[in-house]
This record gives C-alpha cells, structure tokens and sequence, in this order.
C-alpha cells in the first residue's frame, strides 16, 4: 500500500466524464507529476485530493486514512496555486503563520517556525512586506513556505509557475525540488509544461482526456513512450510510415529506405517515430541507415541549430549542435541524414 | 508617435491644453465658482470683509439640533443601508443562488438607487403614512394603530425608513463588485490551511472588505445628508434637517441674512466633503493592496 | 453562507422593495372609492399643467444630453489622448457634483448669476432656462463621465486616431465618424441616466423657479391625495424603462462586439 492511494477515481460533471478511472500509488517523500494538456482533468484530480471537488467514484487514502470523509480543512494537506492566493491583508509573516494560527498553536512556537520557514524559502527578511510589495517570483515562495508551515502529509501543487516569467519558472523550479527533497514530502504537481515535469519529477503522469495514458519515470516517459498522444506531447518528434517486410528482424521500408530495426515488430503497416537527437547531418558512426532530403527549415537557437528536411513525404526534425567551425545548411540545400534504425521507437495506439 | 523636437514641444503644448478649455470653462462657471463663491461667502459678512460671524451664527442650538438631526438620519439609514445591502449582495454573489438572479438584482439596484426625490416620498406615504397600505392593514389585521405606537411618516424613523430605500440599492452596486474581488482561491487556501468558514471570514474576508464597507458607509452618509427632495416631499418644511433649512433660507422664507445660508451651504459642504474624502481614501488604500 | 439563509436575505430585501411600490401602485389606482380605477390617471393626463411640465422636462432632458455629450466626448477623448496626466484631476472634478450637494450648486447660481452680477441668467426666462440646462448637465456630469470614459477604456483611442489622421481625417470628422459611433453605447447609457435625473429633478427646478416635471409632481402631492400617487407610478415607470433600455443596449452591444 503506497503513501496516498488514489483508487478508480472518476469525476463527472453532468453527462461529461472529466476524470475517468484514474489510479496512483504515490510513495511517501516522491514528487509525481500530472503532465497534460488544458482540459485533460489533470487539475481536477488534485483538487479532488485536496478536496475541492467531490468524486464521483472512488477512493483516496493517505497513509491508510479515508480521505474522502475529511473535509479540505481537516486533511492536512497543503496547497499551492497558480495565482499564489496569498492573504492580501496579511504580512509575509502573518501568511505563512496564518495556518498554524488557525490551529490554535502558541505564538513562540508560531514566530520561531515563520522564521524557519522564510529562512527556507531564502527571504528571511520580508516577513513584514504585504504580498502587493513581492515580486510574482517571491509571492510564490512566501505561498510554498505558507504550504510548508503546518507540515502537511501531502503537498499539492496547481501549477505554480504558469504565472511566472520563464527566467523565473527555471530557477525557482529548481528550489522546489530541492526543498522538497530536503524535507521528503510526498509531492503532487500539476504542469502543463513538459520541461518542469521531466527535470522536477521522480515520475510523470501523462494524462489525456480524463485518462492516465502512461506513469513511469521521465526517461521512460521520453524514451519509451506507451502511446500515440505521449510520444507526441512529450518532446518533439517525427512520425514515419513504414512497412514491415520481415516482421522477426524488425526488416521495415520507409519511404523508399529500407532498415533493419533489429527486434520483433507486428506486421502490416506501421508507425515509427523518430527524435530530432537521433538523426545527424551527414554520416555519423553507429547511425547506419541514411535518407537524403531537401533543408525545408532551419532554426538557430544558438547552442542547437533545430533543422527540418522533407523526406519523401515526411518532413523530419533533427538537430545538431551549434558549432563555430561549421555553418548550418540553408533552406533548400540537399542533405543526407543518418540514424540508427534500432533507436527509432515503436508507435502503438 | 515619435517624441517632438523641444522648439515643436513648446508650440505644440499650449494647443493641447486648447482641446480641455470648454470643459474647463464649464466647471468653473456652474460648479467651481458657485461653490467657491458660497464657500468665500461663508467667511464674508455683508460689508465684504472677512469674518467667522457667519460660521459662529451656526452654533446656535436650532441650526445645531438641525445638523444633528441630519447627521442621526444619514447615520441611521446607512447603518441600515450597509448591513442589509451587504446582506444581500453577499447572498446573491456568495449565496449559492442561481445565475440568474444576480442580473436583475443589480437592475434594480441601479433602478432604485435613483428613485430617489418626490416619487419615493409618494410610495412611502402611500404604504406607511396616514392612509397608507401597510398602516390600514395593520390596523385591520393586529389592531395596531401606528399613529398610537408613535409612529409617523413625518419623523426621524419614517425618514430614515425612506432613504434606506435608496441606501439599500447603492451599496449593492459598490459591495458586489468588491465581493466579487473576493477571490475563490483565498477562501481555498485558507480552508487548505485548517480553517473554519468562520474563521476565514474573519481573518481574510472582511478585513480585506473592511475599507470597502466602511467607505461606501461614508458615501451612503454624504448620499444621505444631501437628499433634499425626499425630504421635503415628505415633511414640507416640518422636519428641520439641513437641507430644508437652507431650501428655506434660499426662498428666502425664514432667516433674511444670505451669509448664515452661506454658511449652512458650507457646513453642509464640510460634511459631504469630510465622508466623501474617507471613501476615496479608503478606496485606495484597499484597491493598493488587491493590486 | 448557506443557500436557505441567502434565499430569506433576498425575500426580506425584495420584499421592502416591493411593498412601497406595491402601496404606490394601489393607492394610485383607489381614487374611486371602493373600486380600483384609473381616474386618478386619467385626471393626471387631462391636466394641462401635466403636459406641460411634462414636455418642458423632456425638452430640458434631451437638450442637456445633447449639451452633455458634446461637452464629455471631446473632453473624455482629449484627457484620454494628449493629457492622460490631467485624467485624475478631471475625473476629482466630474465627482465634485455628487459631494457638493444639488442645493449648494444652485444657492451658488443664485448668488452668482441674478440680475446684479456680471453674467445676469437669472434676468430672464431664455436665461434661466439656459442656467438650468447647465444645472442638470453639471447634476450629470459624474454619470456621463464616467460612462464615457468606461466606454473610452476599450476601444484603443490611440490607435483610432493615428488610423483616421494617416487617411486624412480632421479631429472633427475623426470625433464624429471614429471615436462617438464606438462609444455610442456608453453614451445611451450616460443618455439615460441624465434622463431619469432630469425627469426626476426637484431642487434645482424648485429654486429657479422653472415649470419643471419635479416641482409639479412636489405641488400636486401636497394638494392632492390621489393624482400624486399617478404621477409618481409614472415617473416610476419612465425611469424603469431608462434603466432597462440601458441594460438592453449594452447586453445588446455585448453580442454584436467582436470577441476579443
């Protein structure tokens, strides 16, 4: 029995089914993220764990405890939303005493724990700043701190850093991961931003239209993606049409190639995806098949240079590395483009 | 557009200024200098000098128990208007009823805001004055005669009663865009914290409302002291509130000294202008911190 | 707060509403005795004195709308435009008139404009019209302004004007063909609210002595029982009317604007 247990958990609003049939095991201290586009009811599902929103079938525990008999106040859990939510008539101070003041604690015990949260979160001395004195980046460490204060079991957060600058999101990225490490609390964050979910989470929740499509860890979110809809949301990749000549080598012909992908494959036609790191400009070792094609687009991102050449009918994204020495080709340049067949991955459903 | 060379700056500031002159003239012919004029007027005795006769002449228990009065009827139907405003804004944008209601609600309110003047004067006295519906029925139904109990239109409660009916709309336009600035997350994130319905309204809700509720209390009272129609529709000239004494004093029909309405005219100006003030300041201070 | 207790909120508060123009209404329609009737009403119409009081408010009514746009347009614009500085200022001003009382204003008109001064309105009817006109447009002036701006606030004034300046328009034509047709809405809405101000007005018609709507229906509630009651259902009624067409218009305006 995992930490926080969420069993068959459905969700319907009338005759729309928002979250359907959705389980996760969350082991104590892990940090899960639900990844997935707006509408795919990743929000709901932690609303309906903090206790926003009533199931409509289902079952949450926290460390064996029923959770849905709990109202959102007695669960001992803490939120963190997108919009900071913090008390704009209370100091720095007074927000992240707010919840243990509510629980009637003494007021030495209540300063010495504001102190240590604030300390924390890097702003020890804000604690009399109004929040409309915080920058965005700020507010949200004073709203994590506010979280953090009352030592939840289970920390929520709603998309924290959608309301930040990019600048911003990347490095405060990175203190929550390292303040929830330090303090090992089983984490939930909801992200529609694939990045933060790969570089913040033990493992990812891909979800779509109310459904898990896949759990696992990030590097097999990426490399190993279950579905259609993962290998698509998650990275940038090219899909290729092939068919299977010898079903046992894994002998396949795409667009006129042929390659060998070395391990067994269903018959009949099929669907391969290949990602911009697999495909070099140019013959490279270890990469034996090669397609030649036409630059149909370059972007220069500066350390990487993201190329796409049409490819019979395909239009197929790779990149390379930005280097001083070599100027990337132009649009309309002919090319010759190398991978290793075994890498491509296997698109299902 | 493009920032002009110093010579241009300088031709062209003086026309900008051209383009406001029409209204500027205008505020100052029918509302600066009217004012200013009743203002100076005040400390300005009738040989033309300066003098705080006219203010002193205020004091004198009449003219004082007409301020009070004024000041106990504006204070009475705001304290009403706010609590039962607040009352109702609250139950249609924080009650839980359905959508539709809120729509009309603030038709209405906008509508009855302004019914203020004869025509309300008329409704009340057509409901609770002498012959009016409510007192015949009343009588008729419970055998209470109100006139007995003391109670009559003409009077400090049945003013109060009138004006709350245009106190009560009033707040409800100010109050429900204010509660609607109540945003759902605070009310999560203090739940998420530990606490109470309760506890949530008093920590985070109505201290965030506080300026608001207590500016608009302000508006009501000044909203209040000025309404003279009403009044005089009402009672004549019967009830001595400030108003009516200066509408007597502008007839010309009591006092013949204009400087004491001048200085009536003034003391009224100080009154509004005082609560008028707390309400803008309030509301800045609160609209700071809901940046 | 629980959904039955906002439900008796709202019956107590609807109910105070209801029941004074319940009262109006029942009284108004009680001048035959024992039936209801509407001989009060009818005898409301047939007076002369109905018509023209009627009528000269209307007239005053439209005349100072049409004075109170052309004054508000322009100068909400200008602000807007070359003087966005002075816009707090402006609008301390357009508020003076709700904390400065009606009374005040008109005492200072008085004083300041009879016969003996350096600009006498008061000295004639032509004059004294006129005073008034200024009288209810400055009454207005913080609902107009108000409106207008709001109306200003979303369309991007700027813009608009580089657009109609680069195609060779002049402010006049720029003012009357670009900016007004954009903000027509905000301006019915400021319409209507003057109008129902100067139907309604009593203070300052009373003290200039004009033969205005609110000084009749003032002098016919002190001598009549019955007729009264009419005419405050009336007014009642116009003034429902002014407050829903500015709802339509803008529910209206809300459908036919593009979304954005």
């Amino acid at each position: 029995m995992a930490f926080l247990d969420i069993e068959h958990l459905e969700k319907s609003y009338g005759p729309t089914k928002v979250v359907k049939d959705f389980n996760l095991g969350v082991d104590k201290g892990e940090f899960v993220s639900f990844l997935g586009p707006s509408g795919c009811g990743k929000t709901t599902t932690l609303r309906m764990v903090a206790g926003f929103e009533t199931p409509s079938q289902g079952a949450i525990r926290i460390n064996g405890k029923d959770m849905l008999r709990l109202r959102p106040n007695q669960r001992n859990i803490g939120m963190v939303f997108q919009s900071y939510a913090l008390f704009p008539n209370l100091t720095v101070a007074q927000n992240v005493a707010f919840g243990l003041k509510v629980s009637g604690a003494d007021r030495g015990m209540i300063a010495e724990r504001v102190a240590e949260m604030l300390e924390t979160i890097g702003l020890p001395d804000l604690g009399s700043r109004y929040p409309f004195q915080l920058s965005g980046g700020q507010q949200q460490r004073v709203a994590l701190a506010r979280a953090l204060a009352v030592r939840p079991q289970v920390l929520l957060l709603d998309e924290p850093l959608s309301a930040l600058d990019a600048k911003i999101r990347v490095s405060l990225r990175g203190e929550i991961r390292a303040i929830q490490q330090k303090l090992g609390i089983t984490t939930i964050y909801v992200t529609h931003d694939q990045e933060e979910a790969l570089s913040m989470s033990d493992r990812i929740v891909v979800m779509h239209q109310g459904i898990a499509d896949q759990v696992g860890t990030p590097f097999e979110i990426y490399n190993r993606p279950a579905t259609r809809f993962v290998a698509n949301f998650v990275g940038t990749l090219t899909l290729l049409e092939a068919e299977v000549l010898d079903a046992a080598t894994g002998r396949v012909n795409i667009g006129g190639t042929e390659a060998v992908l070395g391990r067994e494959l269903p018959g009949g036609n099929i669907t391969l995806a290949a990602r911009p790191e697999m495909v070099s400009l140019g013959p490279a070792p270890g990469r034996e098949t090669e397609l030649t094609g036409r630059i149909v687009e370059v972007d220069f991102l500066g350390s990487v240079v993201r190329l796409r050449a049409q490819i019979g009918q395909t239009v197929l994204a790779f990149d390379t590395f930005n280097s001083v020495t070599t100027i990337p080709p132009k649009v309309g340049d002919e090319v010759t483009l190398s991978l290793a067949a075994s890498d491509l991955l296997l698109i299902g459903a | 557009m493009t920032a002009p060379s110093p010579a241009a700056a300088r031709r062209r500031l003086p026309l900008n200024w051209i383009g406001i002159v029409p209204f500027v003239v205008f505020a100052l012919l029918f509302l600066i200098l009217p004012t200013m004029n009743i203002v100076l007027g005040a400390f300005r005795n009738a040989a033309g000098e300066a003098t705080f006769a006219n203010i002193r002449g205020l004091f004198t228990p009449s003219i004082l128990a007409s301020y009070w009065i004024s000041i106990k009827i504006s204070v009475a139907s705001s304290l009403l208007g706010c609590a039962i405003g607040f009352g109702m804004a609250a139950a249609v944008v924080l009650g839980g009823l359905p959508r539709w209601i809120r729509s009309p609600v603030l038709t209405f309110s906008g509508v009855a805001s302004n019914f203020a003047g004869v025509p309300l004067a008329f409704a009340f006295m057509a409901t609770i004055g002498p012959r009016g519906l409510l007192t015949l029925w009343l009588l008729d139904q419970f055998g209470i005669n109100l006139r007995v109990q003391g109670f009559t239109i003409l009077s400090f409660w049945g003013l109060t009663i009138t004006y709350v009916f245009f106190q009560i709309p009033l707040m409800i336009l100010i109050i429900v865009p204010a509660l609607d600035g109540l945003k759902r997350e605070w009310k999560e994130a203090a739940n998420i914290l530990g606490a109470s319905g309760r506890q949530y309204w008093l920590m985070v809700a109505l201290p965030i409302l506080f300026p608001s509720l207590l500016g608009t209390f302000a508006l009501l009272f000044a909203n209040a002291f000025g309404a003279v129609a009403t009044a005089f529709a009402l009672t004549g000239s019967s009830l001595s509130i400030v108003p009516i004494l200066l509408f007597a004093q502008i007839r010309g029909d009591v006092l013949q000294d204009p400087h004491l309405g001048y200085a009536l005219a003034f003391g009224m100006i100080v009154v509004t202008g005082v609560a008028n003030g707390i309400y803008i300041w309030l509301r800045v201070r609160s609209e700071r911190w809901l940046k | 707060m629980r959904l039955g207790f906002a439900w008796l909120m709202l019956a107590v508060g609807m109910t105070y509403f209801i029941l004074p123009l319940v009262g109006l209404t029942e009284f108004s329609l009680s001048m035959r005795r024992g039936v209801y009737s509407f001989d009060a009403y009818a005898a409301v119409l047939a007076d002369p004195r109905f018509r023209q009081t009627f009528s000269y408010s209307v007239v005053m009514a439209l005349v100072t709308i049409v004075f109170g746009v052309l004054l508000v347009v322009p100068t909400a614009y200008w602000v807007r435009l070359k003087l966005p500085g002075l816009r707090p200022y402006v609008e301390f001003v357009t508020l003076l008139p709700l904390v400065i009382p009606a009374i005040v204003i008109v005492f200072g008109y008085i004083r300041l404009y009879n016969t003996s001064s350096w600009l006498p309105m008061t000295g004639s009817t032509t004059g004294t019209n006129l005073l008034l006109m200024f009288g209810y447009a400055t009454l207005s002036l913080p609902y107009m302004y108000r409106a207008i701006d709001t109306g200003l606030r979303t369309i991007d004034v700027a813009t608009l004007t580089e657009a109609a300046q680069s195609l060779g328009a002049g402010w006049v034509t720029i003012l009357a063909r670009v900016i007004l047709p954009n903000v027509l809405v905000a301006v019915l809405s400021g319409a209507f609210v003057t109008f129902a101000i100067v139907i309604g007005e009593f203070t300052l018609a009373a003290l200039l002595n004009r033969p205005a709507f609110g000084p009749y229906l003032q002098l016919m509630g002190a001598n009549r029982a019955y007729e009264p009651m009419a005419l405050a259902v009336i007014a009642f009624a116009i003034t429902w009317a002014c407050m829903g067409l500015i709802q339509l218009v803008t529910r209206f305006s809300k459908h036919t604007k593009a979304a954005r």
